[in-house]
């Protein structure tokens, strides 16, 4: 079996112009993958399962993962000029004198929405290859090539992650919700989803229930005023 | 119901292409009939639908419906620590807890590099072993209930089930959540009392299976309902992605127990039965043959089964944090490949926990099989793909 780096090279070789890079896994698995871009994503993938050496004919598991967007604060050094009071002069006069200051700037790197793919070769008996893709951002660039007509199994793995993630895969045949219901509006497998309220009355609420419960009621009572209020005016206004 | 097909549910046009289904236009004058099998239908085995468009009789054209038992387990395994979604493994496939415990219990290890003890690489053999023979009898048990052999098949291969499910409770407390395996190993160990009445079970089998095979194998309905039926091309089974007895049937030798050598795989010999028709009768082949070398992988395994602990001794219950990372775990489960995916951020819930559930994808071929078949023959395809709901919509 081909390394990573092996790998990278036979790609490049053969579909010129395919973004490759090694993605690294520090865990002791050794399980490395490959990140490919999404304008040669056919290519590479045809190439991957019809090359004579890697014959990567089966495809077995397609994952989605949801990166969140990353606050990273850095510590940067700073020299700025600051006005002081000259030391052992007349009061009131001053003077500029550079300095340098330990300053924290944050900058947010954009989250994305990335696929997974695990690839065997069933004809050689060897594998896994992993091959990922990234999508732009989390919310208007989630379009990503379809894997789907090269590996049928991808099919109903790839609808799930539309479904609970809100990658659109362009060149799917059938891009549906799969688990949830066609009205469902969010996608619940994102880090950033959050439930519904969806309390219902327990005779021992405690900990964590018991704030629900307060919460839930909260946001009851807050409707109920508001509906009343509405009806309420309506009601004067008919009167009147 | 119309004649042209626009007023049905869903669309007749297809995408071209060799892996796709095929296209099988009406014949004749007669008008189509969308019809939903399920979700309550006694042949899906939970909740299921197939929205199926008849012409008369033959099927032309089949969707597979899920989600009905969805409730996010990926989620929850997510929100919940390492240790604690090893009970809920218990409850994708609940004829096959135990290979579901395999399956994250070896994803964990490869996550973290943990070792196994020797007797715990045993039990854990032995107990998937007995899972399979187990899910595969009941599997032909449903099969030929619902060729209208109704009660008798199903409740021989339940009265096998029941011995092994026996077996299953005196050692870990619960039939079928048995919630048995660890990190590391196993949560109890098998007294000498539970390996000799492991072996009185697993001598018995062969009779069973001999019996079963003697009604069975030659019996003309079956013959006659199964043999060229819902046929599934090997080249089309690899691309889409199916594995276990289906991929097997469809006459592709790829066991994960040969190819990985997972656990203590390679110590044992046995055989993989690969079927050359690629239909139901095939697939009831290989199961009742993989029935027979899970027998002889027991026999070995109770008569090697070495002593010593059951639990690697650096394993870590309490603060369990495996480094960042990621890793693929998979097993041949009796559905097929059972695989587990975790990412670590090095906190004590996994980042990313993903199910690679054989059943689902084993349907991702379903409508291929039944185009073209009556109705009738639709449950029969349908239940020799052998899954389980909650497997499937997780």
């Amino acid at each position: 079996m081909k390394s990573v780096e092996e790998i990278k090279a036979a790609i490049v070789a053969a579909v010129p112009g395919a973004g490759v890079e090694v993605v690294p896994n520090s865990s002791v698995s050794g399980q490395h993958s490959l990140r490919i871009d999404h304008a040669h994503a056919a290519e590479v993938a045809t190439f991957l399962r019809d090359d004579a050496e890697l014959e990567l004919d089966f495809l077995s598991n397609v994952t989605g993962v949801d990166w969140l967007d990353k606050e990273i604060a850095e510590k940067v050094k700073v020299t700025r000029q600051v006005v002081k009071p000259v030391e052992g002069g007349e009061p009131g006069q001053t003077q500029t004198v550079d300095e340098s200051v330990e300053e924290t700037r944050k900058h947010v790197v954009p989250g994305y929405l990335e696929v997974v793919y695990h690839l065997y070769s069933m004809a050689k008996k060897q594998g896994p290859v992993i091959v990922r893709m990234r999508t732009g951002n989390r919310t208007d660039q989630v379009e990503m090539p379809s894997l789907t007509p090269v590996w049928r199994s991808a099919e109903f793995q790839e609808r799930e992650i539309f479904d609970l993630y809100g990658v659109v895969f362009k060149g799917h045949p059938d891009l549906r919700r799969i688990l949830m219901w066609d009205e469902f509006k969010d996608h619940p497998m994102r880090r950033d989803y959050v439930d519904p309220d969806d309390y219902e009355y327990e005779p021992t609420a405690h900990d964590e229930v018991l704030l629900r419960t307060k919460e839930h009621k909260s946001r009851e009572q807050g409707l109920g005023e508001r509906e009343q209020a509405a009806s309420g005016a309506t009601a004067s206004g008919g009167g009147q | 119901m119309s004649r042209s097909a626009t007023d049905l549910h869903f669309s007749l046009a297809r995408q071209e292409g060799w892996n796709r289904p095929p296209v099988i236009e009406p014949e004749g004058e007669g008008e189509l009939l969308e019809v939903a099998m399920g979700p309550h239908h006694p042949s899906t085995h939970g909740v299921f639908r197939m929205d199926v468009a008849l012409d008369g009789e033959r099927v032309i054209r089949l969707k597979p419906v899920f989600g009905y038992l969805h409730r996010n387990h990926e989620k929850i395994g997510e929100k919940s620590s390492y240790l604690a979604s090893m009970p809920y493994t218990d409850r994708l496939d609940y004829f096959c807890s135990m290979t579901n415990n395999w399956a994250y219990a070896l994803a964990v290890e490869k996550l973290t590099g943990q070792e196994v003890p020797e007797r715990a690489e045993y039990l854990r053999v032995i107990l998937a072993e007995l899972t399979r023979i187990q899910n595969h009898a009941s599997s032909i048990g449903f099969l030929l209930q619902e060729m209208g052999a109704s009660g008798t098949p199903l409740m021989y291969a339940f009265r096998e089930r029941e011995k092994i499910l026996d077996l299953f409770e005196s050692l870990s407390g619960s039939r079928m959540m048995c919630n048995y395996m660890r990190f590391g190993g196993c949560r109890v160990d098998a007294s000498p009392a539970w390996l000799d009445a492991a072996r009185k079970v697993v001598k018995d089998l062969p009779a069973f299976v001999d019996e079963y095979e003697r009604f069975l194998g030659g019996n003309e309905i079956l013959m006659a309902r199964t043999q060229g039926m819902g046929i599934l091309r090997p080249e089309l089974a690899v691309n889409a992605g199916v594995t276990g007895p289906m991929l097997r049937a469809s006459g592709v030798n790829y066991d994960i127990r040969k190819v990985d050598h997972y656990g203590i795989y390679d110590r044992f010999k046995f055989r993989v039965p690969v079927g050359d028709h690629y239909d139901i009768y095939d697939r009831y082949m290989v199961r009742v043959l993989e029935i027979r070398e899970s027998i002889t992988i027991l026999e070995q395994a109770l008569r090697e089964i070495p002593g010593g602990p059951i639990m690697d001794a650096k394993a870590k219950i309490r603060g369990f944090r495996p480094k960042p990372g990621e890793a693929y775990g998979r097993i041949e489960a009796p559905k097929g490949e059972l695989g587990f995916y975790l990412i670590s951020d090095g906190g004590p819930n996994p980042y990313r926990y993903r199910v690679r559930p054989p059943s689902l994808i084993n349907l991702t071929i379903l409508e291929d099989m039944c185009l073209g078949h009556n109705v009738a023959d639709v449950v029969l395809i349908f239940g020799s793909v052998d899954i389980v709901l909650g497997e499937v919509d997780r």
